[in-house]
């Protein structure tokens, strides 16, 4: 197997990998075949429903297959319905919150398993589990610690004299819970990712730190976080991305509740396609959620070049 | 990962940083283990103990009821079965497809083909659906084991073809110039010559689109029929449609769950070493 560090130099270096040889036309003569039957997949499966999609968020499109066209009324709908406005907004709240907590960790989580200690590989593994597990199953056993009488969580905190919390029962802590739940899902793949890096770190500074009696809070300042900069871009990049898809958590733990206070972009999507099944309505929601998104992503992924330190 | 000395060999081996290095270390795997544990213990928990007050933390009597009630009222082998199914069929499906198109985006540098995967792994799955359960309408697809699997493709493809370039890039393309010196034709060169070298990226993917298919549930909830649903959307229904005790749908969850931190233990190397790479989950 390559070392991660090989692996993620080529990774990070994407952009870079239309450079130079071979020349275009080699691309359809030689290699035309390979890629053929994953194009034809790609194009069925994630091409065709992006057109179909643009397709009918221009068309009032009903259930039982009825559809007249109606240019841009579902976007104009959108823009005047509170309900998806107020999601927009409580979406993009619970993305901030699930990608700083999850890369102030994960760093924190980088830092101390990239140290040497007697059984680091199996509580690594331990560590690494959360991101792994099912998403349904472990939703239900965090429903069952949520319980505000019942629950062990409750329980926890009476221990440490601390007044029962509300959990997902009251709008005001919804969100935050949930954050709660996603940052311990998905914590140690940002944990991965620094490790990735960390891992490619060159050993000559921090020698000649050491040598000028640097203290260790100035190597990571002066050193290490400058140097692995661009892989907590890539972390941001995706959680960035997941946050704003988060979806199955909410489903099986509140629903969108209590009332709308947990229901992000995504749910309020689910609900529009498969709940009241508004065809059109929802095409016009995917395609706002594509363009933020990309408009996201590409926005992030300028600031990662900026931050480039091998380019 | 035995990189080269890095941040922590350089710095003093005082007893106070040891104190420090085991304070996170708790701190950091205590919330997976309180999870774990707790499904574990209100699986393994009669009903009395798990509506107790303070809660009941080790079982005792320690009851296998909870696993024998989940058997008996529900289908749960067919359901498994389905999951079997539509996730294998779409992680084989993903290999045949994906492995020779990560090779050709790696050999011929083109990046552009590569857009299309990060793209695809932007979009919310729940996008695809709409269009997707349209079209097996159609097609007489909705509530087949071939429809989901259809789906699932799109979760398997991009993972497979994202590792496989990560993996074709690393093997020297002057093997394979060699050997086309020598008149070998370019499927040669790819299954005699690369393709060996990269077998643990195969691994890798194929474990990530195993377990990111087999964790999906929102296809299946959706597209599947009563007999053809997958093991996590099961679940859900359990939760949502069936007032169910505590004790039986911990032990539900655990059987969910289970398969995927099986093979995450046993293949917890390759899994570090794919992630640490690229970061990918499903879409």
């Amino acid at each position: 197997m390559p070392p991660a560090s090989e692996v993620t130099a080529g990774r990070v270096a994407l952009p870079s990998r239309a450079a130079s040889r071979p020349p275009a036309h080699d691309f359809s003569r030689k290699y035309g075949w390979f890629i053929l039957p994953a194009l034809i997949v790609i194009a069925a499966v994630i091409v065709f429903p992006w057109l179909f999609t643009l397709w009918m968020s221009v068309h009032d499109w009903n259930v039982t297959g009825d559809h007249r066209f109606v240019a841009f009324d579902n976007y104009r709908r959108l823009v005047s319905d509170e309900r998806f406005l107020e999601s927009v907004a409580r979406t993009f709240w619970f993305t901030a919150l699930a990608v700083i907590i999850p890369i102030a960790l994960g760093l924190w989580a980088a830092l101390t398993f990239h140290r040497h200690f007697p059984w680091r590989g199996i509580l690594r593994t331990v560590f690494v589990m959360p991101m792994m597990a099912t998403p349904v199953a472990i939703a239900l056993v965090w429903t069952m610690m949520f319980h505000p009488q019942l629950g062990v969580l409750n329980y926890l905190l009476s221990l440490a004299g601390i007044p029962p919390f509300a959990w997902v029962y009251s709008p005001d802590t919804v969100i935050p819970t949930l954050v709660m739940v996603e940052v311990w899902h998905w914590t140690p793949l940002v944990m991965l990712i620094l490790l990735g890096g960390l891992a490619g770190l060159p050993t000559d500074p921090y020698e000649s730190a050491l040598i000028d009696g640097a203290s260790r809070w100035q190597m990571f300042r002066y050193i290490t976080w400058p140097l692995i900069l661009p892989y907590v871009m890539i972390a941001v990049v995706i959680r960035t991305i997941d946050s704003l898809k988060v979806f199955d958590t909410i489903a099986v733990i509140s629903q969108g509740g209590p009332g709308t206070a947990s229901e992000t972009l995504n749910y309020f999507l689910y609900l529009q396609a498969f709940q009241f099944y508004n065809i059109g309505y929802a095409s016009a929601v995917v395609v706002v959620f594509f363009v933020i998104i990309i408009a996201l992503s590409l926005l992030l992924l300028h600031l990662r070049q900026k931050t480039k330190w091998n380019a | 990962m035995a990189g080269p000395t890095g941040y922590s060999a350089v710095g003093g081996r005082t007893w106070r940083s040891h104190l420090g290095l085991w304070l996170s270390v708790f701190f950091l795997v205590s919330p997976a283990i309180l999870v774990f544990l707790w499904m574990l213990s209100l699986s393994l928990k009669t009903e009395v103990d798990n509506t107790a007050y303070p809660p009941v933390f080790v079982p005792s009597p320690l009851t296998l009821a909870n696993y024998i009630e989940t058997f008996e009222k529900n289908r749960i082998l067919l359901y498994f079965w389905n999951s079997i199914l539509v996730t294998g069929g779409a992680v084989i499906v993903g290999l045949l497809v994906g492995v020779p198109a990560g090779y050709g985006i790696a050999r011929s540098r083109a990046a552009k083909s590569a857009v299309v995967i990060l793209i695809a792994r932007m979009t919310p799955a729940l996008s695809y659906l709409i269009p997707l359960f349209l079209l097996f309408q159609m097609l007489g697809l909705v509530g087949t084991i071939t429809g989901l699997l259809i789906t699932h493709l799109v979760i398997t493809v991009p993972i497979i073809v994202w590792v496989m370039i990560g993996y074709f890039e690393n093997v020297p393309r002057e093997l394979e110039d060699a050997a086309f010196v020598d008149g070998a034709t370019t499927w040669q060169g790819f299954a005699l010559i690369a393709l060996p070298l990269a077998r643990p990226g195969v691994v890798v993917g194929a474990i990530l689109a195993f377990i990111f298919s087999w964790n999906n549930f929102i296809f299946s909830v959706v597209l599947a029929g009563k007999n053809t649903r997958t093991l996590p959307s099961a679940v859900y229904n359990m939760l949502t449609f069936e007032q169910l005790s505590w004790g039986p749908l911990a032990a539900a969850a655990l059987l969910v769950t289970l398969p995927v931190l099986l093979v995450t233990v046993i293949a917890q190397r390759e899994i570090v070493a794919g992630l640490s790479s690229g970061g990918l989950k499903d879409g």
